[in-house]
């Protein structure tokens, strides 16, 4: 029963996918049959190849609507912000050439693996901040630091408001 | 639009740009994915705008395909490009390549 549901959710996402990517194929800006016909064969295909691997830690609450609004306005609002800010900063350290680099160790306090791996993703994503190791066991995270001002950094001096965006959305 | 277009991927060519010469710059592996990530960000993300843009004002079938098609690039890419640092990364440090001039190394500490 879990089997199955795991891979009819994973064949929904896959085509979900699909459907945004062959858009415009048929008329009136909808899908060409044989497109829908090639989608549902594909996500058949990859539910059944992946599905047991993509809820293997039983991570379904990645499928809350009000997580995925949630992520839709990070991803907008204070995302883009800080990696603006970061982007500008890390420009004007490969002109001048002025680093103070180290790897730090902070500890955000998030226990899922979708929590982890948000926080993870935001910070490589952001120039300057590098992630480098996650301890599974006491979820500590090990971060290189382009310009470290402080050797035993709180979440907040590394990463500004992603650990609290990271709970919000996936905790 | 077409000003805008152009715009979009001078700002995008600059990031690319600047990302390429802080591999040049940059001491060792990790201040060098620090640049690699720029290219990434800032740098696609303004290079494929300007597709999407270009494929929205074109409109019809072909254009809405092809700004469908550049957003997902996009998506795809901000979702697998921290992946590929980490491991990066990880495996520079678990070989044993220590940071130059690292003013703290917490990670070799623990080991």
């Amino acid at each position: 029963m879990r089997r199955v549901a795991q891979w009819t959710a994973t064949a929904v996402l896959a085509f979900a996918v699909y459907l945004v990517l062959a858009t415009f194929t048929g008329p009136w800006g909808l899908w060409a049959p044989d497109e829908l016909l090639a989608g549902l064969v594909i996500a058949l295909v990859v539910a059944l190849a992946t599905g047991m691997f993509v809820w293997a830690r039983g991570d379904w609450r990645v499928l809350q609507p009000k997580r995925w609004l949630l992520f839709l306005v990070y991803i907008l609002g204070p995302f883009p912000l800080a990696m603006a800010k970061a982007n500008l900063d890390v420009a004007w350290r490969v002109i001048t050439g002025k680093i103070r680099p180290g790897i730090v160790k902070f500890n955000p306090n998030l226990k899922t693996d979708l929590g982890r791996t948000f926080l993870a993703n935001s910070i490589t994503l952001t120039p300057g901040t590098l992630t480098v190791d996650v301890d599974e066991g006491t979820g500590d995270f090990y971060v290189h630091w382009i310009n470290v001002t402080n050797e035993s950094p709180t979440p907040e001096d590394v990463c500004g408001p992603f650990p609290s965006w990271a709970r919000r959305v996936a905790e | 639009m077409n000003a805008l277009i152009y715009a979009l991927l001078a700002v995008g060519t600059v990031f690319n740009g600047l990302g390429a010469l802080a591999l040049i710059r940059f001491p060792d592996v990790y201040t060098r994915i620090h640049g690699a990530t720029k290219c990434t960000t800032f740098g696609s993300i303004f290079s494929l705008l300007g597709v999407a843009v270009y494929g929205i004002w074109q409109g019809g079938g072909m254009g809405g395909t092809m700004a469908v098609r550049a957003f997902l690039a996009l998506i795809f890419l901000l979702l697998t490009n921290p992946t590929g640092s980490h491991a990066l990364a990880r495996a520079a440090h678990r070989s044993g390549i220590k940071p130059f001039r690292a003013v703290v190394d917490r990670l070799e500490e623990k080991k």
